[in-house]
C-alpha cells in the first residue's frame, strides 16, 4: 500500500523507471538464490559485493529507463528495433550485426581511427574490465564454484549454476590461467589507465574540458581496484599473507565504490553505447529509402524518414520550427547548407534596409542598377 | 576554467572576404586538432564573391543537445556548447540535421560529431579563438563590447534569431545595422522568394565568338 501510494505521487516516467529497476534488482536477487543453489555455494564474505551489485543494477536500470523515455532516445529505440526486424532486411541486418559487433565492439575500430593511444587505452581497459566482470560476478553470486572430485585432490571440477562442467589439473597451465584470471585483467586495465592518464595530463585540448568526476575519477577507481587486487595476490603468494585482511577490506572498498559509481558517471556509457548499433541500422534503412529534398535548393540532404522523425522529436521537445507561410512548412526541411546561407542573406537584407535600399533576394550580389542611375523600365532582365 | 564574461564573440558575414584563414587556423585548435570546424560558404558562386564564415552560435537552449539521444552534447556554465562527448556520441546525425544554424559536422570515419567549441582551450583562458585571431577583416571578432562599439559605431550586436515560429537566443552575436536594428533576425524570412533583383545587361559580350 505504501509502495503504491509512493508510486502514485511520482511522475509516470519516474514510477515506470522505479518499477523496472525494482524488477531488474529482484530478478538478479532471484538468480543469485537459484544459481547458488539456495545460497549453498554463496560466500557470505562477499555479501558486500552482492549488495553493491544489486544497488548498481537498480540504479543502472532506473537511469537507463529514464534515458529511454527522452523523446529522441525513445524514437531511436523504437525505430532501431523496427528497422532491424523488418522482414525485407532481417537477414542482411543479421550479417551486418555480426560484422559490427566484431568491428565496433570487439576491436573498437572507430576509436582506432580517432587516435592510436586512445584506442590502446580503451581497448585494454575494456577487455580487462570485461574479463574481470566475467570472472568476478559469477563467483560472487555463487553461480560458479569449484569442487575436488572424490579421491582426487589434484583436480578441480567447475560447477556452473550447480551443474558440473569440465575439470582441470590444479597445477596445469589452464589452472594457472583460470586462477590468475583477475591478475591478467589487472595488467590490461593498469596499462590502459596509464595510457589514458598520460593523455589527460599532457593533452591541452583534453585539459580544457576534462572534469575530475567525469574523467579522472573513473581512471583512479579502475587503477585502485586493479592495484589492490594485485596486492592481495602478492600478499598470499610471496609475503605469507602479510596484511591480507587489511588489503581485502581495502580492495572490497574500492570495488564497492566503483559498483556504486557505475550508474552515475562515465561508466554509464557502457550501457548506452550499444545504441550505436541501432543507429547504424536506422542509417542503413535511411540510405536505401526515400531522400528528403531541401525545400530551398532542391537537393537531397538526408533520409526522409530521419527528417520527418526529427520534426516529431522537436515538437515533443517543445520547439516550434514550423513555417506556416513557407512552402517547406517546417524549418527541418531546409538543408544545413541553406540554413548557413540563410543567416548571411538575412543579415544582408538587414543592411540593405539599414542603408535605405530595397531588400533583394541575393543581397550580396552587386546590384548594378542601384549604382547606375538608369530607370528600372529600361533595364533588361538577365536571360 | 571558463570564458571570461566580459569577452564575447561577434560575427559579421558581410565583412568576410573569403580568405580561408579562419578555416586553416581552426585546425590548429587543441580541442579539435587537425579538423576545421568552420563552414566557409558561398552564396551564389557563379554570380557573387560573397562568402560566409559559420561558427557555432552557442544557443542558450541548444537544439542539438536537446535532440541528442545519447546526452552527448553539454553546455558549460559559461554558455559554450561543447563538442559531443566521445564516449557517448553514437553518430546518429540528429544534431547535424537539427541545428538551426547548420553548424555540427559528422566525422563519419570516427563515428563522432564534432563542432565549433569556441576553441575552448584558448577562450577559457581569455585568448581569442583561432579563427578570430587570424581574421583580417574582423568578420569574426572576439573581444569586449567596448572594443566593438569603438570599432563599429554603425553596428550593434544582435543575439536573437527567428526560424519559423521559433526564436533562439545565442551567446555569439551577429552585427546588425543600428539604423534598422530589429527585435530579432528573421532567418527564414530571408529564404522567402523576393522579386528578382534589378539587373542591367551591359552588352559587353554581345556578338562575342
Amino acid at each position: 500500500m505504501i509502495w503504491e501510494g509512493l508510486l502514485a505521487r511520482l511522475s509516470p516516467e519516474v514510477s515506470r523507471s522505479v518499477l523496472r529497476a525494482s524488477v531488474a534488482a529482484l530478478l538478479l536477487a532471484a538468480l543469485i538464490v537459484l544459481g547458488s543453489r539456495n545460497l549453498a555455494h554463496f560466500d557470505a564474505a562477499l555479501v558486500g559485493y552482492t549488495f553493491a551489485t544489486l544497488f548498481a543494477t537498480f540504479a543502472i536500470t532506473y537511469r537507463y529507463s529514464m534515458w529511454l523515455q527522452r523523446p529522441p532516445t525513445a524514437l531511436y529505440w523504437r525505430r532501431g528495433w523496427q528497422v532491424f526486424f523488418s522482414r525485407d532486411r532481417m537477414l542482411r541486418n543479421l550479417g551486418a550485426w555480426i560484422k559490427r559487433l566484431v568491428g565496433v565492439f570487439a576491436l573498437n575500430n572507430f576509436i582506432f581511427r580517432r587516435s592510436r593511444p586512445r584506442w590502446a587505452a580503451h581497448w585494454l581497459i575494456m577487455w580487462g574490465c570485461l574479463a574481470a566482470v566475467a570472472i568476478t560476478f559469477p563467483l560472487v553470486f555463487g553461480w560458479i564454484h569449484f569442487e575436488t572430485p572424490p579421491g582426487d585432490f589434484e583436480r578441480y571440477t567447475v560447477f556452473v549454476f550447480g551443474f558440473p562442467t569440465f575439470a582441470f589439473r590444479i597445477g596445469s597451465v589452464l589452472g594457472m590461467v583460470i586462477f590468475h584470471g583477475l591478475v591478467w585483467s589487472s595488467f590490461l586495465v593498469i596499462a590502459g589507465v596509464m595510457i589514458a592518464m598520460r593523455r589527460r595530463m599532457r593533452d591541452r585540448g583534453a585539459e580544457a574540458v576534462q572534469q575530475f568526476g567525469e574523467d579522472f575519477l573513473p581512471l583512479i577507481l579502475l587503477f585502485a581496484v586493479s592495484i589492490t587486487g594485485l596486492m592481495l595476490t602478492a600478499s598470499y603468494t610471496w609475503m605469507k599473507g602479510y596484511a591480507y585482511d587489511f588489503l581485502a577490506i581495502l580492495h572490497a572498498g574500492c570495488v564497492i565504490f566503483t559498483l556504486l559509481w557505475l550508474p552515475f558517471g562515465k561508466f554509464f556509457h557502457i550501457f548506452q553505447r550499444p545504441a550505436q548499433l541501432g543507429v547504424a541500422f536506422y542509417k542503413d534503412a535511411g540510405l536505401s529509402g526515400e531522400q528528403a529534398i531541401c525545400a530551398h535548393c532542391d537537393r537531397p540532404f538526408a533520409s526522409k524518414m530521419h527528417v520527418e522523425d526529427l520534426i516529431r522529436v522537436e515538437q515533443d521537445l517543445g520547439y516550434s520550427y514550423q513555417m506556416p507561410d513557407h512552402p517547406a512548412g517546417h524549418y527541418q526541411r531546409i538543408c544545413p547548407r541553406c540554413r548557413r546561407v540563410g543567416m548571411a542573406l538575412a543579415q544582408g537584407r538587414l543592411w540593405q534596409i539599414g542603408r535605405g535600399r530595397e531588400p533583394t533576394e541575393r543581397p550580396g550580389l552587386v546590384d548594378v542598377a542601384a549604382y547606375i542611375d538608369v530607370p528600372l523600365a529600361t533595364a533588361e532582365p538577365t536571360p | 576554467m571558463s570564458v571570461p564574461s566580459n569577452l564575447n564573440f561577434y560575427i559579421d558575414p558581410s565583412r568576410c572576404i573569403g580568405c580561408q584563414a579562419c578555416v586553416q587556423a581552426c585546425t590548429e585548435c587543441e580541442t579539435h586538432k587537425g579538423h576545421s570546424m568552420i563552414h566557409l560558404e558561398t552564396v551564389d558562386r557563379a554570380h557573387s564573391t560573397q562568402t560566409i564564415p559559420v561558427v557555432c552560435m552557442h544557443c542558450d537552449s541548444p537544439t542539438c543537445a536537446e535532440v541528442c539521444p545519447a546526452d552527448a552534447i553539454k553546455r558549460t556554465p559559461d554558455g559554450v556548447v561543447q563538442s559531443a562527448r566521445k564516449p557517448r556520441c553514437i553518430a546518429c546525425n540528429n544534431c547535424v540535421l537539427a541545428c538551426p544554424f547548420g553548424v555540427p559536422k559528422m566525422q563519419v570515419e570516427f563515428d563522432l560529431m564534432m563542432k565549433c567549441d569556441m576553441c575552448y582551450d584558448r577562450s577559457s583562458v581569455g585568448l581569442k579563438p583561432m579563427c578570430a585571431s587570424v581574421c583580417p577583416s574582423q568578420a569574426l571578432f572576439f573581444g569586449t563590447h567596448e572594443e566593438l562599439e569603438a570599432a563599429r559605431p554603425q553596428s550593434a550586436p544582435i543575439d536573437r534569431f527567428k526560424f519559423g515560429e521559433q526564436t533562439i537566443t545565442t551567446k555569439v552575436k551577429m552585427m546588425a545595422p543600428r539604423r534598422a536594428y530589429p527585435e530579432h533576425l528573421d532567418v527564414t524570412a530571408a529564404l522567402d522568394p523576393l522579386p528578382p533583383p534589378r539587373t542591367l545587361s551591359l552588352g559587353v559580350l554581345n556578338g562575342a565568338r
